[in-house]
This record gives structure tokens, sequence and C-alpha cells, in this order.
């Protein structure tokens, strides 16, 4: 049994979401591993980022349930949870996303996310950033400013914790010299990176990433796959990622969900899924039988 | 001059060849326009020995045109002899000249190289930059020593006055405008608010200042609460109009609500503020004669422009140490993007909230201030264009920016004041240097933005072109 069946982080259930008379998303399942880098592929409109937008709060699903589980759960809690009407559980270990707003998922399911067009504060200087992340753990330590104004030890403890993990990320993402740059001063790739490290400041469970590698060149998407390798082994987070790039994808993926017309067409391993007739037919937009021929000619 | 900026470059450790080009061009634009001579070797007694000269330059141009004045008396022109503003001039074109060539001009040689390179953890006053540190304190000093400087008559204490009642509220508005980016247009509102929470407390119940003031601004951030529950999810031009129809609501009720706020009449009989209990009159008790002064109502003057002097510098500091806090961030960070802020776990309905009732203690405040300054309140002082002309002071000044605030409310108070002998086309004028100043600086007088927090120390300001504006 695989990990995201036996140990899912993220379980994703009869999601559905309508715009309209449009259906974006049409009850899509699947589940995230605990540990895994789990990639959402799938050609263009296929559904991904809405998919993402339900999870992380942003759309508000027509149907379906969202669950995380910060620890092993078992199905049967998750539904007694469920017809509860609660959205978390008396130990707080189980969270149901559909029915939590937006900076709840953040600040308590402990779900980071990027953006598809970087979503920085361009103001403020690459330092800034990271310490918006650490905002709530800062409000606590300044008792909700209180503590702050007056300057007591315990904010100063706290801003020198932040500070120290805002330090250790930079180290990481090797932007530790533009420390103090304004972030919209960084080269692209820089700025997607500088993303990453600002939702892990946040100290989640599970990171979203929306297109990560998206115009980046080969050096720079080798860089973001150390990265997410690192995050993944050093830290134990899970990655949940929407991508085009299947460099990026079949390298790093433990998990590849594929999407097509909002309805899921495949679910697996990244060998599995990279030889699923239904993935080809779907990327190439052939029949079977001539897939052999295009994906010779693409290769020329 | 030259030579020491190029010490300078080479000694700081992490120099890019455009680092030091940037150097030496802001060298070169730093250079005075004439100098005597420049400030090498011994940088104090060359800058003593530049600021001589430009003094007795100074001198020799007052003298004559200043110190000497023609009058028609009976039988031709008689020589009047004015002192006392020459030496002011030439004391103004010492010190500045001083201080412009050691901390300002000279900023670009060694003197720069003192920055601590340390990382400043300390949310204080701690990261302003070296010339400004002195500037500072100056600022501060000449504002304490003011009332007692010869020229410090009713009149020079009056403007004073009312330059820093608009700098207090210019600095309030701040916080939801320049730091936050949710455009109010009402903010005169929370003015009104706490002009009346004191006028109505103290005629009611004979509170004291002292008393009222803690209450008007409790009551002023309240209604800054009500306000902003409304327009959380109203943004740019939509937020604008209803802050606006908020603004004036409140004018309405108070010029309607005839029992509770006496209407038009307005309010009379306001207390006058006291010094711990002793009043500023002609009684015995009265603190001319506690302290065996003979009375003059100048000295009542002085205690409220200290009061005002003492509200609006605490205003400023809050402001200013607010910003460095987790709360300010994210102030900033809900301006460059409110999106951003939702996916990491800012509340932004509770980050919104704290801003408007922030800005609206502070204009409560100085609502209070108002009120026992006057004496007597009506709703006519609270009409929109006091919230367009403390908006203009925010967007003159360039958002975000304390020191632009100032200098945007002396240009505004000072226009009008020189400009009040032309009457209605006084508006006319004043609007049209506003427009002048706009298209030169389109992002306001001082537009670029300080990091709140540093890795290396001294960090550089962040371009204007790089900082959000809001949307909200």
């Amino acid at each position: 049994m695989t990990r995201w069946q036996s140990d899912p982080i993220l379980t994703v259930e009869h999601l559905t979401m309508r715009f309209g008379g449009l259906v974006a998303v049409d009850d899509l399942s699947f589940t995230v591993g605990r540990g895994d880098i789990t990639a959402i592929i799938g050609p263009n409109g296929a559904g991904k980022t809405t998919v993402f937008n339900c999870i992380t709060g942003f759309y508000k699903p027509t149907e379906g349930r969202i669950a995380i589980a910060l620890d092993k759960a078992d199905p049967p809690t998750m539904d007694r949870l469920t017809a509860s009407g609660a959205r978390l559980s008396a130990d707080r270990n189980i969270l149901l996303l559909d029915r939590m707003p937006d900076f709840e998922i953040a600040r308590d399911a402990k779900v980071a996310r990027t953006f598809q067009n970087i979503r920085l504060f361009g103001g403020m200087t690459v330092l800034e950033n990271l310490f918006v992340a650490q905002h709530n753990k800062l409000m606590v330590a300044s008792n909700y400013t209180i503590g702050g104004i007056f300057g007591l030890a315990s904010y100063r403890k706290g801003q020198a914790a932040a500070l120290e993990r805002a330090k250790y990320w930079l180290e990481h993402i090797d932007l530790i010299e533009r420390a103090d740059d304004p972030a919209a001063d960084l080269p692209y790739g820089d700025q997607r990176r500088l993303e990453i490290a600002r939702a892990m400041c946040t100290e989640p469970r599970l990171l979203c990433l929306d297109e990560p590698a998206a115009g980046l060149n080969p050096r720079e998407s080798a860089q973001l796959n150390k990265l997410l390798r690192f995050i993944r082994d050093e830290h134990g987070i899970s990655v949940l990622l929407i991508e085009h790039d299947m460099g990026v994808v079949m390298e790093i993926s433990d998990h590849i969900v594929v999407l097509d017309y909002g309805e899921k067409i495949s679910d697996g391993a990244a060998d599995a899924v990279r030889n699923d007739p239904k993935v080809i037919a779907a990327y190439l937009g052939v029949e079977d039988e001539e897939v052999d021929a295009v994906e010779q000619e693409v290769m020329q | 001059m030259a030579n020491s900026t190029e010490e300078s470059a080479l000694s700081t450790s992490a120099v890019g060849a455009e680092i030091e080009d940037e150097r030496r061009a802001e060298a070169v634009r730093g250079e005075p326009p004439f100098t005597v001579n420049p400030p090498s070797g011994d940088a104090f007694g060359a800058a003593l020995k530049d600021a001589i000269i430009s003094a007795l330059i100074a001198l020799a141009l007052a003298g004559p045109m200043v110190g000497l004045r023609t009058e028609t008396a009976i039988g031709g022109l008689s020589l009047t002899q004015n002192w006392m503003p020459v030496a002011a001039i030439v004391a103004v074109v010492f010190f500045g000249r001083l201080f412009l060539t050691l901390f300002v001009w000279g900023r670009s040689s060694g003197i720069r190289s003192v920055a601590a390179t340390s990382f400043r953890l300390l949310p204080s006053g701690t990261q302003l930059s070296n010339w400004k540190v002195p500037g500072l304190i100056g600022a501060i000093a000449f504002t304490i020593v003011m009332p007692f400087l010869p020229f410090a008559d009713r009149y020079w204490m009056d403007q004073a006055i009312v330059i820093l009642t608009y700098c207090m509220l210019g600095w309030g508005l701040n916080v939801v405008v320049g730091l936050a980016g949710l455009l109010d247009l009402g903010y005169v509102a929370f003015y009104a608010v706490g002009a009346y929470s004191f006028a109505l407390l103290a005629t009611n119940f004979d509170l004291g200042f002292w008393v009222c003031l803690p209450m008007a601004g409790i009551l002023a951030a309240g209604w800054g609460l009500i306000l902003g529950f409304p327009v959380l999810r109203l943004r740019g031009d939509y937020l604008a109009i209803v802050t606006l129809a908020f603004g004036e609501i409140i004018r309405v009720v108070i010029i309607n609500w005839y029992d509770f706020t006496n209407g038009p009449d307005g309010i009379s009989g306001i207390p006058r503020p006291t010094l711990f209990g002793i009043p500023f009159d002609r009684s015995d008790e009265g603190f001319a004669a506690i302290f065996g002064l003979e009375y003059s109502s100048i000295q009542r003057i002085i205690f409220l422009y200290y009061i005002i002097l003492v509200l609006a510098l605490i205003t400023n500091f809050v402001t200013l140490r607010l910003r460095r806090l987790p709360v300010g961030r994210a102030w900033e960070a809900l301006r460059e993007d409110e999106i951003a802020c939702r996916s990491l776990g800012i509340n932004t309905t509770n980050t919104k909230l704290t801003a408007f009732a922030t800005g609206a203690m502070f204009g409560g405040f100085a609502g209070s201030f108002f009120a026992t300054r006057q004496g007597f309140i009506s709703p006519e002082s609270f009409t929109a264009i006091e919230s367009f002309i403390i908006l203009a002071v925010v967007v003159l000044g360039g958002l975000g920016s304390q020191l632009g605030i100032v200098i945007a409310v002396i240009f505004l108070n000072t226009a009008f004041e020189v400009l009040r002998e032309l009457q209605e086309y006084r508006m006319l004028i004043v609007g049209l240097a506003m427009v002048l100043i706009m298209v030169w600086r389109p992002r306001g007088l001082i537009s670029t933005r300080h990091p709140s927090i540093t890795l290396k120390g001294k960090a550089k300001a962040v371009r204007a072109e790089l900082v959000g504006e809001g949307s909200g």
C-alpha cells in the first residue's frame, strides 16, 4: 500500500466547483501522502488552480469535503467530525478546510501556498517579506502589540527567533546577500524561490506550489528540485504542486494526479502515469495508436 | 571630497562597480553649489570656516536689504534700523550651512562609515540614518524652546499650534492611508467625535481635560471600528465614497440631534486645560499668581502649545514604533498585497480594523485638543473640506512618510497665511501649487520607504515606484 493510501495528510473527496453553468472541477477525489511530493498535472484549463484555490480556501467548494489530518487519522473519525458540523476535531488533529476561511487554513491547518503569478510584497525588503510570514507568531510574542510597544524581553526574544528562521531560509535559497533589497528588485527566479521561503516561514505541514517552475531556466529548475527535495527530506513537509514542466514533475514527484476538464483521468506513481494511455491522449490530443508517431515527431 | 569618497568606497567590503558608481554620482550630486573650502582632513574646522564665510555673505546681503529700511516721514525719508531679523537670518545660514556640510553633504564621505554594521534589532528610532539623528534632535530642541524665542508672539504661537494639530491629524491619517493603504475621505468624523466627546463629557459631567482626553481617544477608536466593519469588503473608489459619506453622516447627526449636541449652536464653555489643577487665569490660584509671574494670556497659549507638541510627538513615535512591530508590518503588507497576506495566515479583517481604530484614536486626541483650545465647537468646524485638507497633507507629503507630512503641513499653512490678503484667489493659488507639486513629484515630497527591519544595519530606502499604493 502506498503512502497516499495508508497515511494521507490531505484527503479531497467528491470535490465539485461550479461557476454558474461551468463545472471547473467535477467530483474529484484524491489524497496527498504525508511526506510525499505530489504533483497535479493536466492541460491548460483542466481545473488545477481551481483545486488549489479550494484547498487553500480562496474558493468555497460547491460540494465535497477537503480534510487535513495533522497526525494519522482514520476515516470514521473524519466522518463523525463532518456529521457534527464542526470545522475541527476536539484534539485539533483533523480540520475540514472546506468549512474554514482562507487565513485560518494558513494559520491553523498549516497549509501554505504560493501563487502562479508571484505575489510578493514588492515594496518591502526580502527580510520583511519573511517577517510578515511569521506574523501570527510575532503577534503572540509582542502580546498583541502591547508588549512590543514597550519592548518587553519576550518580544525581543520572539523577534530574534524570527530573524534566525528568516536567515535560515535565506541561506537555503541563496538570497542572504540580498536580504535588505526590495523584493520587486529581485530577478524572476529569485522571486519564485523567495515566495517558497516565505511560505516555509509560516511553518506549514503542507506546502502548495502553483507552477513553481514556470519561467525558470534549466539551471533554476534544477535548483528548485533541490530545494523541494530539501523541504521534503529535511523538514518532513508534504508538498503539493501544480506544474507544467515535466522534467520537474517526473524527477521529483512521488505521486502524480492528472486532471482533464475538471476530472481525474489518472492517479499513481510517476512511472505508471507516464505510460498511461489516457494521459498521453489528453496531453497530445490524438488517438491512442497515433501517439507513438506524434511522440517521435515531438522528439525531433 | 572625491578623494575621501573613493577611500570609503574601497574600504567597504562588498562593493560592485555599480554601487561605486552610484556612490560617486551621489557624492557629485551632494556637492555644495559653491564650495568655498572643501572639507578635507579636519572636516569640522573646514565646515566651520565654510559656515562663517556663508554667514558673512548672508550678513552682507541681509544687512542693507533687511536691516535698514527707509520710511516716509515728515520732511523726507527716514532710516529705521531693524537688526533682529538680520541676526536671525545670519544665525540660520551659519547653523544651517554647518549642519548641511557636516551631516547631509558630508555623509557620502567618511561620516557615513560610522553607521553600525551589526544588525539592529530594537524596533525604536535607532534605525534612522546618521544625519537624521542630529536633525531630529535639533528639530525637537527648536520646538521646545520656540515659545521663548524673541519672535514668538501670539500670532506665531497660534500658527505653531495649528501646524502641530494638522501634523498630528496627518500622522493619524497616515496610519490608515499611508501604511494600510485604505483611502479614507471621512477622517474629520473622528476629529469631530473626539471634540464632541470631550465637550459633552466636560460640560455634562464636569470632568477635566486630562480625564477626558483618553476617553475621547477611546470613543473615537470605537467609531473607527464602527466605520471599519461595513467597509471591510470595499476597495478603492467605493471605500472612498463610503468613508466620505460616513464623515458627512457624523456631521449631519451633530447638526440635527439638538437635545444631545446642541445642534448648529454648538457647545460653549468647554473648560480650559489645567496644569495639575492649576488654571491659567487671573485668580489667586492661577498659574501666574502661584509662580509669581505677571499674568499674561500668552502663558495659556504656550501651555496649549506644549500639550499639542507632546500629543503630536506621542503620535509620531507610536506610529514609528508600530511600523516596526508585526501589526505595522501587516498594515504595509496589506497595502502591498491583500491576497498574499491571507495566504500567510494574517487575519486581514482585524488588521484593517486596527488600522482604522489607531488612526481614529489619534484623530480623537487631536479633536479634544481642538475643543479645549477653542472653548467652543460647532459642526461648522468639521466639514468635508477638513478631511480633504488632511488627506492632501498626507498625499502631498508622500504616503507613509512622517517627515513629508510635516513639510506638507508647513507648506500649506504658510501658503494659506501668505496669501491671506488675496482672499478668494487664495484657494486657487494653493490648488495650483499643489497640482504643480504633484506633477513634479507624483508620489509626494518624500516618497521613498524605509525598511522596518534590516539584516546588515543600514539598508537602502525602497524606491517609490516599487511601493504599492493600496487598493482598498
